[in-house]
């Protein structure tokens, strides 16, 4: 006979105000079943929660049902409660009567009587539970970090530091990532290698971190850990272990017109390349489909001038499996491309002739036009003519803020950049004048809005509120048409040079590495906290943090933080032994298992496997299905495929979900 | 038909999106239908067709499925698993002279609390027009063999005490 308690909280006002929950626990307690009900202000305070330990033992209870928030909020809290009274944590069980009624609904009587239907449903449920035991796993103490930009650096730096072993993979050839194309970074105006190129070193060579540069995450498998992850190596068509970094192959390439990635396509590289000279690894690639002996099997002269004989023209892809307990998504983002749609619904801003005018750029190509290690060794010179332009505009939240043609959010980082870019550009053009269009000025940070005004009072960057609505060429020159709103005027400005702070987006190979990862992400292809407030760092998929930009427009301080965030996380993952999981797996019943091999082939897992029964002379005499219970994530497709019946997942059992069923309406 | 009518909805939800999902519209504080009640289950894979049967046969005169969408399944494919299922049933209940719409079916992000609201409103109309589920109970009282008698009783007794409370 069960007797079943019933705990409904008001939670302060947030559900007393639209249930009438003294009402309700009167009710509740006539229930059948139920030999206990009562309400409390805030159940899960520390008075709520010896009032259930005390009633537990009082009456006896042998299952408990607290009515409060979502389960995903405080499940956990009651069901640790219960268990310092010496109940099973499986036998308590939550009716969700906050998000899922007195937040949603304004009639009392109304929300009373759902909230009154949401327990009489859990009551069903709870006398059914049995007692479970959580299951444990023991746990692969590697990381897997994805990225090799300051966010991933920093995390696998860390969970180093910590003494865990680290996997760091990194797509392009080498680490660095965006933050290694910047020149100077705000609001302290330091040099962006010189404080990032020292961490891509230590990542290098730090004796617990193993780095596969020019290599992308081709599959993932298991769970909280105990992932399989499967690298794959791409070909840079030159042995590593071999090369020693000389250069000379670099040098001898004939093929030098090839736009540089590093360099946002303002400078040239060679078919055989270091992405930039601080490179780690400073080891080269060949672009295949640039390189002549890939286009028609002449040249090869890399090949013939290595002293180390290094080359590899025949090398292939390879792939490197990993065991690892943990993964850290640190991909970053990419800008929102100006002219070349890459994504149909966003419209562009051909007005801004990006793409045409050579003189109009990206916030990034100015980035390296302004680095000591850029196409110009850190001379502005525009890119058509190499002029030092003297009349300079930036136009800021292009894509950003604009659902009519580019994306919603606020990319955050550039009204920063952009008062950064102004006062870079006033410190090697002394006469020269900047010109700013700005929607809002948005510096919350430490030290931030000193630097916009910095910019403006010192600097002398001229900000004009209002939006750019064409941008023309005329001798040479180009015309920048808008409004400043402030002042009500239209403004014509004949500029040398234009600079773009465009919208952050994601990365735009990101979805496939999310769906291989079961990592949620939003409509911009951000990949989603478990808890935007409390959880921002963790993933809905347990074992998986994010960090940096992947998540979110980011500034480096913030990334850092994050990654540093995730780490701690990872580090503390990695402090037990063994983890505890939820024992909601599904259980075979061989009695009636026909071995229709159903399940097999619905299970997402590969944890169904096919069993033997054998009789006491060792012959088999039937095969049936069998339950891994390290694989089985507990989402019961095999349970509903079942043409026999003969599978249950506890927790979520037939007959617990049918007997809610039949109290769902009285 | 009865122009009070409120009609009697069960929702079966998975746990990682649309049940994150109508937190959310909580969280947002969303105001919605009240009409439906939410059966939490770890995902739409785990919705065996005969508990929407069941729901029907419990009252219920519509039933609500929803999920997360395409390709982001917690479990990777339970989703997929219920849209096959799903498509194979809607033939079925028309077979069987239950208005397929009676049954929908929907996806609901963990970030959707607008989306589930508009669902839940949108399925509380429908079934509103389409009035009170009654086939099933006809069929009872015409030619089951098994009366439910019992179960009413029981229903009226716990009515009574309430009331008693009131």
């Amino acid at each position: 006979m069960a007797r079943i308690g019933v705990f409904v909280c008001h939670c302060g006002e947030n559900i007393g105000r639209t249930v009438d929950c003294a009402a309700v626990a009167k009710r509740a307690a006539l229930l059948r079943d139920v030999v206990y009900a009562v309400d409390y202000k805030y159940m899960c305070s520390d008075p709520g929660q010896n009032m259930i330990k005390d009633a537990i033992k009082e009456h006896n209870l042998s299952g408990v049902v607290v009515a409060s928030c979502s389960p995903l909020m405080h499940e956990k809290t009651f069901r640790r409660t219960v268990t310092e009274a010496g109940m099973n944590p499986f036998l308590c069980e939550i009716a969700n009567i906050r998000e899922h009624c007195s937040w949603v609904h304004e009639d009392k009587p109304v929300a009373t009587e759902k909230a009154l239907d949401l327990i009489r449903v859990m009551v069903e449920k709870v006398k059914r539970d049995i007692p479970l035991d959580p299951i444990r796993i023991p746990v692969t103490k590697k990381a897997l970090v994805i990225g090799g930009g300051i966010a991933g650096i920093q995390a696998a730096l860390d969970i180093a530091e910590g003494g865990k072993e680290v996997i760091l993979v990194e797509k392009s050839p080498s680490i660095g990532g965006h933050m290694a194309q910047l020149s100077e970074t705000f609001p302290t105006l330091d040099c962006s290698q010189c404080i990032l190129t020292p961490k891509m070193v230590s990542a290098n060579t730090h004796k617990n971190i193993k780095l596969y540069t020019y290599s992308e995450i081709e599959k993932v498998s298991g769970y909280i850990g105990n992932f399989n992850v499967t690298i794959r190596k791409k070909a840079r068509y030159i042995d590593e272990t071999l090369c020693t970094g000389c250069g000379i192959c670099q040098e001898k390439c004939p093929q030098k017109k090839i736009p540089s990635e590093f360099n946002e396509g303002l400078g040239m590289r060679k078919a055989i390349y270091v992405p930039f000279p601080q490179a780690v690894p400073n080891k080269p690639v060949i672009d295949r489909e640039h390189c002549t002996k890939f286009i028609n099997g002449k040249c090869g002269l890399c090949e013939k001038i290595c002293g180390r004989k290094a080359v590899r023209f025949d090398q292939t892809d390879s792939f490197v499996n990993e065991e690892v307990g943990a993964i850290v998504v640190a991909t970053g983002y990419d800008l929102y491309t100006i002219d070349k749609k890459t994504d149909e619904t966003l419209k562009g801003y051909g007005e801004y002739g990006y793409g045409k005018y050579p003189d109009v750029v990206s916030g990034l190509q100015f980035e390296r036009l302004v680095s000591a290690s850029g196409p110009t060794y850190g001379e502005l010179k525009r890119p058509s003519d190499g002029k030092v332009p003297e009349t300079i505009v930036f136009i800021q939240c292009v894509g950003s803020r604009d659902e009519a043609k580019g994306v919603s959010y606020c990319s955050k980082i550039c009204c920063m950049y952009t008062a950064k870019h102004t006062m870079l550009y006033k410190h090697k053009v002394h006469n020269g004048q900047a010109f700013v269009f700005y929607m809002d000025i948005r510096a919350g940070g430490k030290n931030y809005d000193e630097f916009v005004r910095r910019a403006i009072e010192e600097d002398g960057a001229v900000y004009l509120r209002g939006r750019v609505s064409k941008i023309s060429e005329e001798n040479g020159k180009l015309i920048v048409k808008g409004a400043d709103t402030l002042s009500g005027a239209q403004v014509e400005i004949s500029a040398d040079m234009v600079v773009l702070a465009t919208a952050i987006s994601a990365q735009p190979d990101i979805v496939p590495l999310a769906q291989k990862l079961g990592v949620g992400y939003d409509q911009y292809h951000f990949l989603s906290e478990a808890h935007p407030k409390l959880r921002p760092v963790e993933t809905n998929s347990a074992g998986i943090f994010l960090a940096g930009a992947c998540q979110a427009p980011k500034d480096i301080p913030e990334a850092v933080a994050q990654a540093s965030a995730a780490a701690s996380k990872v580090l503390g993952l990695f402090s037990s032994l063994e983890l505890e999981r939820e024992p909601y797996v599904a259980k075979v019943n061989e009695s009636t298992c026909v071995d229709c091999e159903f399940c097999l082939t619905a299970c997402p897992y590969n944890a169904i496997e096919r069993k033997e029964i054998k009789n006491r002379k060792g012959e088999v005499i039937k095969v049936v299905s069998h339950v891994n219970e390290g694989k089985c994530q507990g989402c019961g497709t095999c349970v509903s495929i079942c043409r026999s019946k003969s599978i249950d997942l506890a927790g979520f059992t037939d007959e617990q979900v049918y007997s809610q069923i039949n109290a769902l309406f009285v | 038909m009865d122009e009070n009518f409120e009609p009697k909805i069960a929702a079966f939800v998975c746990t990682w999106c649309t049940y994150t999902g109508a937190d959310l519209a909580g969280t947002s504080r969303l105001k919605y239908e009240p009409n439906v009640r939410v059966l939490r289950l770890p995902c739409t894979g785990r919705i065996d067709f005969s508990l929407v049967i069941k729901a029907f046969e419990n009252g219920a005169d519509g039933v609500l499925i929803s999920g997360c969408h395409p390709n982001d399944c917690h479990y990777n494919a339970g989703n997929f698993h219920a849209r096959r299922r799903f498509a194979v049933f809607r033939k079925l209940l028309e077979f069987t002279g239950i208005d397929p719409n009676r049954v929908q079916f929907s996806w609901v992000s963990a970030a959707e609390g607008a989306k589930w609201r508009d669902v839940v409103n949108a399925v509380t109309d429908e079934i509103r027009k389409l009035g009170p589920f009654t086939e099933y109970q006809k069929l009872i009282g015409d030619s089951f063999p098994f009366q439910h008698e019992a179960s009413e009783t029981e229903q009226n007794s716990e009515k009574e005490q309430v009331e008693n409370v009131k």
